[in-house]
């Protein structure tokens, strides 16, 4: 009369099956595609609004065409925290550990698919953004052109960092647990709060994650200018810092996960 | 087959679960019956590894739910009435679900008729009713077809037809050979749906027997449960005095 346990397949649950999972979890969400098609529409607007009005008369700069990425970046990170304080919130949470208790299996496969949605939105919007901001542009004014150095580097490097911000809020979701607080964890203080202490301390101003974005990213030029006070990082060292810190709100929201109750 | 031994969880001064260990033997209903509070909720959460405990442990089929290769094929549970995201669907819900676990998503449109929520399955789950939310929560719980089921409280804010569904439903799950347990405060239910029951008080083991062997302890079943765990409640107050 014992129920079979026959017809269970070989090995077990993996990374893949629960990549699948968050996969159709953020999917069947209508939240994520209009976060999705703001976060690829808004800055190409945005370029399209103001991509002529600042350039100056050498030329365009291609980081003036990737202003609005900030938005994106605000979007993704909200929408980073959201994957997970959403399941804490709904009590979705309790379903997905027990249908698979291996908790950092689960953050990781979360992981991968915030990231890879977050970056594919961040490269649309970035060569949208470029090309639009060419379109909006004066008689006159020399649109920047795929080809110059660095121009290609600055639009792929923007789109990632919406990756980055993604990622930086699902691990901070994941610490935080409750939606309101990590959006103003994320948002107020991080991005936005940043930015304001940004204003007056010139010395953190380069590694302030919107500053970076704007200033280390996007730039084709120098990363230092005669007078200044301090340097922008470099885009590589500028997409490292913000790997950073993505990867340590990512541990430490591992960490936390694997001992807490759920 | 559930095997609890020892299973402690403290918050702070509350001793929520206390060195609590039975069986869940398959082919039968067992009934988890305790006050509000008692801890049936945690120690139905530690079974599933979403809690851990101080002391002890919980088994399925053997083994600690961590270390369960495919765990909705082993076990499925029902824990809290709403456990899904209010703007996804039912069948979304599901079919996330089964991804984890490698089922065939036809599996989904077979829970989903089996609970009668094929109608609904593509509406937003958030405007669900409670009955429906628990519907869907059994779905998932029998979505890997296992042999081992545990429902926390299915029957609160059912109506008396979809009470009556749900003891036909674990009473048929049992005789096809589960393990079924399932938890409530209300012995009157209890009676109706269980072949064994544990009962539990402040965390304690107060009984481990048949619905037959309680109701043998007083005039009525409901007085039985009321002496047992009217016991413990004046046992806690001494030991606070
Ligand atoms: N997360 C928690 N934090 C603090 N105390 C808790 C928590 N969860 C449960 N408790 C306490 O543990 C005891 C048992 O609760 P619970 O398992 O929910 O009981 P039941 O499900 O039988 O109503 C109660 O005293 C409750 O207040
Ligand atoms: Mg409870």
């Amino acid at each position: 009369m014992t129920v079979r346990a026959s017809h269970q397949p070989p090995g077990g649950y993996r990374f893949r099956h629960l990549a699948r999972m968050e996969w159709i979890k953020l999917r069947s969400l209508r939240s994520t595609w209009l976060t999705v098609a703001l976060a690829v529409c808004a800055p190409p607007g945005i370029a399209l609004a103001t991509g002529g009005s600042n350039a100056t008369s050498g030329g365009m700069s291609v980081s003036n065409t990737l202003t609005g990425m900030l938005v994106g970046v605000l979007l993704t990170g909200v929408a980073g925290v959201l994957t997970v304080t959403g399941e804490y919130a709904s009590g979705t949470i309790s379903a997905t550990f027990a249908a698979a208790p291996r908790r950092l299996r689960v953050l990781a496969a979360k992981a991968a698919v915030v990231g890879t949605v977050a970056l594919v939105t961040g490269e649309a919007a970035a060569f949208l953004s470029f090309f639009a901001g060419a379109v909006a542009l004066r008689h006159g004014i020399t649109a920047p052109a795929l080809s110059q150095p660095g121009v290609l580097r600055a639009i792929v490097l923007t789109g990632a960092s919406l990756s980055l911000a993604g990622l930086f809020g699902l691990g901070l979701g994941t610490i935080i647990r409750h939606t309101a607080a990590a959006i103003t964890v994320v948002v107020g203080i991080v991005f936005v709060g940043g930015t304001f202490i940004g204003q007056s301390d010139f010395a953190i101003r380069p590694y302030l994650p919107l500053y970076i974005v704007s200033h280390s990213l996007g730039a084709t030029g120098p990363a230092c200018l005669p007078g200044m006070a301090s340097c922008w990082l470099s885009p590589w060292s500028g997409l490292g810092l913000l790997a950073g810190y993505a990867a340590i709100a990512m541990l430490l929201g591992g960490l936390i996960l694997a001992r807490r109750d759920a | 087959m559930i095997e609890v031994r020892g299973l402690t969880k403290r918050y702070g001064s509350t001793v929520a679960v206390d060195r609590l260990s039975f069986d869940v033997p398959p082919g039968a209903v067992t009934g988890f019956l305790g006050l509000n509070g008692s801890g049936k909720s945690t120690t139905m959460r530690m079974i599933l590894s979403l809690d851990s405990p101080d002391a002890g442990h919980a088994r399925i089929g053997g083994q600690p739910y961590l270390r369960l290769r495919w765990p909705l094929r082993e076990a499925g549970g029902l824990l809290e009435p709403r456990a899904f995201h209010p703007g996804r669907s039912a069948r979304a819900h599901l079919a996330a679900l089964a991804a984890s676990n490698a089922i065939i998503q036809s599996r989904v449109d077979e829970v989903l008729e089996l609970v009668g929520l094929q109608a609904v399955a593509r509406k937003r789950a958030g405007k669900f009713s409670l009955g429906m939310a628990q519907r869907l929560g059994i779905a998932a719980a029998l979505l890997g077809d296992p042999a081992v089921l545990l429902l926390d409280e299915p029957v609160n804010g059912l109506d008396p037809e979809g009470i009556r569904w749900i003891r036909g439903l674990l009473r048929s799950l049992a005789a096809e050979g589960r393990a079924v347990l399932v938890s409530s405060h209300l012995i009157s239910e209890m009676a109706l749906m269980a072949d064994r029951l544990v009962v539990i008080g402040q965390g304690r083991l107060l009984a481990d027997t048949t619905v037959a062997g309680l109701s043998g302890r007083a005039p009525s079943l409901e007085e039985a449960f009321l002496q047992l765990t009217g016991d413990s409640a004046q046992f806690r107050a001494r030991n606070m005095s």
